[in-house]
């Protein structure tokens, strides 16, 4: 693998978490530095996404980069038949950066395998995210001024939300309490128990979204339910509505908390909870712009900070 | 005596490989694992014989011929316990136990089949993640598989 690409948030280190930290405030404070002139970037997005794409676009286009690519493998020669690393190696030769997502699972991790270009994961099937996961932490740590000793609430679907597995993987390194507040159908992943046993991590496992909960917690990190998890569609009608905020439920919580969600969501966050200043999913998103920028400089070996 | 009669049952070996101690119901596995079904020497496969350790075990004599050790490592996928021979002029110089290697390239199918090694041409790879246990982790979508369920490609 190219030692510049980024495929999974566990290739990233302590330090290389908080230095891409340090690079996202600064392009906050400076979103239209163009350090990329010149340069070409790439998004093969072979499963739609417009949220991140678009993201990821604006990202490059911020930092002076041309960008080419497609929104739909529909449009390319995929549906030829062409496999990924013909399509991997074609684009290679065109460009200095590719940003990609995929519907399969280890997609951007072959792709680095076939090219000398720095690959971007932008999500591969249920996967990985890792540009997800770094904007979920840049959001944590500019709302809370730190990322060390946070008890994080992660709430809704814990066993198919990739986002809730790859950030828990990511805060193994500063000291988190988690609560993992599901119903039993989609509890946390006995492997995700277990990275937390090795890794000293302290949690609690409640089925119930409980005022203590709440009125604990530095961050309450909602997800989505989705009906088609469940096997069983009356355990979903049981379920469904116990795991949804409202602006009342935080009427005794902490004034620093903040309320995450990756978006899209449905009625798991009541709007009445947007003009509480504790919702952040809002800037949330948007800080996945500053943070995009940075890992496509760090992609590039780029470092914003000693230029 | 009888235990001379069990050992004429199959012919001896003057070079070459002998693999005993394979599990019956793996035996032909084993045999598409050495990759043997298109050599031109002389070959001996035994299947459903006693065994001690085993019950019924399966064995195979292959005159002439000695497999790197990589190619025998493959066996411990499905038979751990397997003890190859190899033979130098009818006596066994060297006793081996099979070892499952760290990364196993291009055996092993991914069970997830949203996995990118189900749907390129290219070789599956598995990183050896607890040996006592036998638990295999796919390099690519990170899946987990037991060596005893593991898809033999």
């Amino acid at each position: 693998m190219n030692s510049n690409s980024l495929v999974s948030i566990a290739d990233l280190s302590k330090d290389e978490i908080l230095h891409i930290l340090e690079q996202t405030r600064y392009f906050e404070e400076h979103p239209n530095h163009k350090i990329l002139d010149g340069k070409v970037v790439a998004t093969l997005f072979f499963e739609p996404s417009t949220r991140t794409r678009l993201s990821f676009e604006t990202a490059a286009n911020r930092l002076g980069a041309r960008v080419i690519g497609f929104s739909d493998k529909g449009t390319t020669s995929t549906s030829k038949g062409e496999t990924l690393k013909d399509t991997i190696k074609m684009v290679s030769n065109y460009v200095d950066l590719i940003v990609m997502r995929h519907y399969l699972e280890g997609a951007a991790l072959y792709a680095t395998e076939v090219t000398d270009i720095p690959i971007i994961n932008a999500g591969d099937g249920s996967n990985q995210h890792p540009s997800q996961t770094m904007l979920d932490l840049y959001s944590i740590y500019k709302t809370q001024g730190r990322l060390e000793n946070l008890t994080i609430t992660m709430v809704g679907d814990l066993k198919y939300g990739r986002t809730v597995h790859s950030l828990l993987m990511a805060m193994r390194y500063f000291n988190p309490t988690f609560n993992f507040v599901a119903c039993n159908e989609l509890r946390m992943p006995d492997e995700y128990i277990d990275f937390c046993n090795d890794h000293g991590i302290k949690y609690n496992v409640s089925c119930d979204f409980s005022p203590e909960i709440i009125n604990s917690s530095d961050i309450i990190y909602m997800t989505r339910v989705q009906r088609e998890r469940f096997t069983d569609i009356m355990e979903y009608e049981k379920v469904k509505d116990l795991y949804n905020l409202n602006n009342a439920m935080l009427n005794d919580s902490k004034d620093n908390l903040r309320i995450l969600h990756p978006l899209p969501r449905v009625n798991e966050i009541n709007p009445d909870v947007d003009d509480n200043p504790k919702a952040y999913y809002f800037q949330q998103a948007r800080n996945g712009l500053f943070t995009r920028q940075a890992l496509i400089c760090n992609a590039l070996g780029i470092d914003i900070l000693k230029q | 005596m009888n235990t001379s009669k069990k050992e004429l049952a199959v012919a001896a070996l003057q070079n070459g490989t002998v693999i005993d101690h394979i599990p019956s119901e793996m035996l032909f596995k084993a045999v598409k694992l050495l990759g043997i079904e298109s050599l031109g020497t002389q070959l001996t496969i035994g299947n459903n014989l006693a065994s001690k350790k085993l019950g019924t075990k399966g064995i195979i004599k292959v005159a002439d011929v000695y497999f790197p050790e990589a190619v025998l490592n493959r066996l411990a996928l499905i038979a751990p316990d397997a003890v190859v021979n190899i033979i130098r002029d009818f006596d066994v110089v060297e006793k081996l136990r099979v070892s499952l290697p760290e990364t196993i390239v291009g055996i092993v199918r991914c069970d997830n089949p949203k996995c990118i090694s189900n749907n390129e041409p290219m070789a599956t790879r598995f990183h050896l993640i607890d040996r006592a246990n036998g638990e295999l982790r796919c390099h690519y979508c990170g899946h987990s598989v037991n060596t005893t369920d593991a898809t033999i490609i």
